[in-house]
C-alpha cells in the first residue's frame, strides 16, 4: 500500500492503518524505527496512543518504542501546523545569516522558536544541513527550498504561501457548493 | 540550420532543484516537445555556485555548459544554440571559444570519482553501463577470487573516506577473516556534517557506483547483504537509490547469484530518523537494528562482532564509489596520484565565503591555499581570506597563514585539524572566531547521545562559557577551563564524537586566540558578529529619512521625521539586521570598540 492510501485510510479506520504498517514491516529484524517512520508519514506525528497500538500488534514493547521516538530528531510527539518551515542551520547557512532568517520567520509567522504558531498556520523548525550550502542560507517550506534567502524574501515567501492557501481554500469551498 | 542535433542535459540534484532548476527543465522540456532533439537529467556537475545548468553536447563531441539560468535564459538557449546552433555567448560559462574564470574551477581538478557525476543520467542504468560501468564486479567474478580483490584494493592504498582514514583493504580483510555463518556489508550514508554533501552527491548523480562497490565489498568479504544507512534529510539520493536497486535486480546484478556465477547479494535502504552520532559506525548499526543510536564500546570492531552480532564491513559512500574505479583500472593507476601515505584523491564540499562553491575532486597532497583560490576562485566578498574549517564539526579551524598545509590524513592532525568526510568551509574577515566555535559546540551538544558524562554535561559546559564569552560576560580564567574540558571530554568519551568536538574550540584558541582576548578583556568582537558587543546606528549624513528602516523594525527602535536623519534607540534594538537590508543609502552602521582598556 502506498503512502496515500495509507492516509486515506488512517482517516477511515486509523486502526487498521497502524495494523497494515506493522504488518509491513514487522517480518524484518530490526524493524522498530522503519514502523514508526511509517507512522509518522502517514498520520504526521506519533502519539501516545498510537505506540500502544504498534506494541499491541508488533509486540515490541512501548517503552523501547518511546525510546526510539525521543531519541531521533525525526520524530514528533504532536501535529505540525498547516505549513512545515525547516530553517536550515548548517554551518555555511550559520555563516550567511541563518539566525536572522529564523528571527525574521518568527516575526512573520508568529511561530514560537521550534514551535507551531498560535493560529495553526505555520511550524517553525530548526534543521541540520540540508546539503545546499552554495545558496545558503536556505529554508524549507513543505516540499520547496528557497535558497538565497534574506529576511526580505523571507516574508514575501511567506506572504505568497499565504496567499495561495487562501485561493485553495476558496476553491474548496467553491467546489463544495457547486 | 544545423547539421545533425545535439544532446541537451539539465542538472537535476538537490541544489539544482532549489536554486530552480525544475523550472528550467520544464521549458526545455516544453520547447523541445515538438522535435527529436535528446534531453536528459543529470546529476551534479559539482558547479553548485552556478545552478542552474544546461549543457549542451554537439553531434561531434563538442560542449557547451551554461550556468546561472532563468526559464526565459533556457528558452534563448534552445531558440538559438539547440535548435539553430548559435552559442548564446554571454550565458556560457564553459565551451569552445569560451574564455571564462569558470573553466579553471574544472582544469585544476582531477575527477575520477565525479567523472560521471552531472554526466550520465543517474536514473538509467544503461547510461552507467555505457562508460563501464559494472565493468569492475565483472572482472572481479570472473577473474579474480575474493582474496586477489582484498589484495588488490589494498595495494591501491585505498583509505576510508568517512574521516578516520583507516585501510579499506585491512577492513575487509578482517572482515573476511571473521568467523560467522552470516556477513553484512553497510555503506554508511548518514551524511551528518553540516556542510557537507559529498555524498549526497555521489548517490544523486552517479547511484550505481555506489552499489556496484558494495557489490565487489560483498564478494570479497563474503557477505550476502548489504543496508545503505542513508539519512531522512535525502528524499532524492533514497528515491534513487530504490530505482537503482530495482533495475539492478532487473539485470541480474543484485539477487540470487550475481551474473550467473555462484555468489548472491542483496541491498535493502535503512532511512535515519535524524540523529548525527549515527555516523559513528557502532551507533549506526544499533540505529539499523531497530534501537536508540547508541555507541558501544570497541572490541569487539564491527569486523568481528557488527550487525546483529555478525562480521560487518561499514563503508561510507565515496569510499565504495572509489572501489569499481579501482578494479577497473586497476590499483596501481589509482596509487599514482596523492602522497605517499594518503593515495588517490579525495572530494570536498567547498562553501561558506567563497566564489565558486561546490564539490570539487583533487589528488590528495593539494594544499589549501590552491583550492581556496585556484579552484574556488577566492573569496567571495572580496575580504580577506581568514580560515578554513576541515571536517565539520569534528575538525578545526585553519588559519590562513598555514594555507600551504597538503590537505591529506597526517598533514591535516598535525596541525590540530582533521580530513574528516570532506566539508571544506571557508571563511572571511567577518566571520567571529569565538561565534563559530560557539556554533559548533552548540551543535555537538545537542547531538550528544547522553551514554558518556563527559561528553553530556562537559559539553554543555563548555557551550555555556562560550556563550558568557560573547555576551561580553567572559571571565579571564574561562579560556584555561575550556581548555582543560576539552582535554577532559576527548579522554573521557567512546566514540567518535565526543573525542572529537572540542577540536573548534581547540583550534580556534591555539590561531585565534587574540579573538577570544578580545572578548574576554576588552570586551569587544573584532569581526562585529556578537549581538551583545556591537551596536547599530544610522550616520546621520548618509540618512535621508526615508523611512524605510523604521517600517522594517520589528522593535520600533527606530523613530525620527521623514526627511531628517533617523537615530536608533539602542535600548530597544535586538540588532536583527532587517534595517540594514531595507537601507538603499548605506547609513546603517555596526560597531563593536573596545569598552574597557587593558
Amino acid at each position: 500500500m502506498e503512502t496515500n492510501e495509507l492516509k486515506v485510510l488512517a482517516g477511515e479506520n486509523p486502526l487498521f492503518a497502524i495494523k497494515e504498517i506493522v504488518q509491513r514491516h514487522n517480518a524484518y529484524l530490526g524493524s522498530a524505527i522503519p514502523i514508526l517512520q511509517d507512522i509518522q508519514n502517514t498520520f504526521g506525528y506519533v502519539s501516545p496512543e498510537m505506540m500502544m497500538r504498534v506494541s499491541d500488534f508488533s509486540g515490541i514493547p512501548v517503552s523501547e518504542l518511546y525510546s526510539i521516538v525521543t531519541f531521533y530528531a525525526q520524530f514528533r510527539l504532536e501535529p505540525i501546523g498547516e505549513n512545515l518551515i525547516q530553517v536550515c542551520h548548517g554551518t555555511a547557512c550559520h555563516l550567511a545569516g541563518a539566525e536572522k532568517i529564523t528571527e525574521a520567520l518568527q516575526f512573520e509567522t508568529k511561530a514560537p522558536a521550534g514551535g507551531t504558531s498560535p493560529d495553526r498556520k505555520f511550524t517553525v523548525e530548526k534543521v541540520a544541513c540540508i546539503g545546499c550550502c552554495s545558496l545558503a542560507p536556505v529554508m524549507n517550506l513543505n516540499e520547496d527550498t528557497h535558497g538565497r534567502l534574506t529576511p526580505d524574501k523571507v516574508k514575501k515567501v511567506i506572504k505568497a504561501r499565504l496567499k495561495a492557501a487562501e485561493a485553495e481554500a476558496e476553491s474548496k469551498g467553491g467546489s463544495k457548493d457547486a | 540550420m544545423r547539421n545533425g542535433n545535439p544532446t541537451v542535459k539539465v542538472g537535476l540534484a538537490t541544489c539544482a532543484i532549489a536554486a530552480g532548476a525544475a523550472k528550467v527543465y520544464e521549458t526545455v522540456k516544453e520547447s523541445l516537445k515538438d522535435t527529436d532533439i535528446t534531453l536528459e537529467r543529470a546529476g551534479c556537475m559539482g558547479m553548485c555556485y552556478s545552478e542552474p545548468n544546461i549543457e549542451v553536447i554537439e553531434p561531434d563531441g563538442v560542449k557547451y555548459f551554461y550556468g546561472n539560468l532563468t526559464p526565459e535564459d533556457a528558452a534563448v538557449i534552445v531558440e538559438e544554440h539547440v535548435k539553430k546552433g548559435n552559442p548564446v555567448q554571454e550565458l556560457l560559462i564553459l565551451g569552445e571559444g569560451c574564455q571564462t574564470e569558470d573553466a579553471s574551477f574544472l582544469s585544476k581538478q582531477h575527477r575520477i570519482l565525479l567523472k560521471n557525476c552531472g554526466h550520465i543520467d543517474p536514473e538509467d542504468i544503461e547510461s552507467y553501463m555505457a562508460v563501464g560501468g559494472y565493468e569492475g564486479i565483472r572482472k572481479a567474478l570472473t577473474t579474480m577470487t575474493p582474496d586477489e580483490v582484498i589484495e588488490e584494493i589494498k595495494l591501491s592504498g585505498l583509505r576510508g573516506r568517512g574521516g578516520a582514514g583507516f585501510p579499506t583493504g585491512m577492513k575487509w580483510m578482517f572482515t573476511r577473516q571473521a568467523e560467522g555463518e552470516q556477513k553484512y556489508i553497510v555503506c554508511n550514508a548518514d551524511e551528518g556534517d553540516p556542510g557537507a554533501f559529498m555524498d549526497r552527491s555521489i548517490l544523486e548523480g552517479d547511484t550505481h557506483s555506489v552499489l556496484e562497490g558494495m557489490l565487489i565489498a560483498g564478494y570479497a568479504i563474503g557477505a550476502s547483504i548489504g543496508y545503505v544507512y542513508i539519512r531522512a534529510e535525502y528524499p532524492l539520493a533514497i528515491r534513487r537509490l530504490k530505482l537503482g536497486i530495482a533495475q539492478a535486480r532487473e539485470r541480474g546484478f543484485l539477487g540470487k547469484n550475481v551474473m550467473g556465477s555462484t555468489f548472491s547479494f542483496d541491498i535493502n535502504i535503512r532511512e535515519g530518523a535524524g540523529a548525527f552520532v549515527c555516523g559513528e559506525e557502532t551507533a549506526l548499526l544499533m540505529s539499523i537494528e531497530g534501537k536508540r543510536g547508541m555507541p558501544r564500546f570497541r572490541p569487539p570492531f564491527p569486523a568481528q562482532k557488527g550487525l546483529f552480532g555478525y562480521p560487518t564491513s561499514i563503508n561510507n559512500v565515496e569510499t565504495f564509489g572509489n572501489v569499481p574505479r579501482i578494479l577497473h583500472q586497476g590499483a596501481s593507476a589509482y596509487n599514482s596520484l596523492g602522497t605517499e601515505k594518503s593515495k588517490g584523491t579525495k572530494v570536498f564540499a567547498l562553501a561558506g565565503k567563497i566564489k565558486r562553491g561546490g564539490l570539487v575532486e583533487i589528488p590528495m597532497g593539494t594544499t589549501i591555499n590552491e583550492i581556496v583560490f585556484a579552484v574556488g576562485g577566492g573569496i567571495s566578498t572580496g575580504k580577506p581570506f581568514k580560515a578554513v574549517q576541515t571536517g565539520g564539526p569534528s575538525g578545526g579551524c585553519i588559519p590562513a597563514n598555514l594555507g600551504d598545509t597538503p590537505m591529506d590524513y597526517e598533514s591535516l592532525q598535525k596541525i590540530g585539524a582533521i580530513m574528516g568526510s570532506g566539508g571544506l568551509l571557508v571563511m572571511d574577515e567577518e566571520t567571529c572566531m569565538v561565534d563559530v566555535a560557539k556554533y559548533f559546540l552548540d551543535f555537538t551538544k545537542e547531538e550528544s547521545c547522553g551514554k558518556c558524562t563527559f561528553c553530556r554535561a562537559g559539553m554543555n559546559q563548555m557551550h555555556k562559557i562560550l556563550e558568557r564569552i560573547c555576551d561580553g560576560e567572559g571571565r579571564e580564567e574561562d579560556i584555561a577551563i575550556l581548555d582543560d574540558l576539552a582535554h577532559k571530554i576527548k579522554m573521557g568519551s567512546l566514540c567518535g564524537l565526543g573525542q572529537t568536538a572540542p577540536n573548534p574550540v581547540l583550534t580556534t584558541i591555539r590561531y585565534f586566540r587574540n579573538e577570544y582576548d578580545a572578548h574576554v578583556k576588552e570586551k569587544y568582537c573584532p569581526a562585529k558578529k556578537c549581538k551583545a558587543l556591537i551596536e547599530y546606528s544610522i550616520d546621520p549624513e548618509a540618512c535621508t529619512g526615508c523611512t524605510l528602516c523604521a517600517k522594517q523594525c520589528p522593535t520600533d527602535a527606530i523613530s525620527g521625521q521623514r526627511k531628517e536623519p533617523f537615530v536608533i534607540d539602542d535600548s530597544k534594538c535586538v540588532r536583527c539586521g532587517l534595517c540594514i537590508n531595507s537601507c538603499r543609502f548605506e547609513a546603517i552602521k555596526v560597531t563593536s570598540e573596545p569598552r574597557v582598556t587593558v
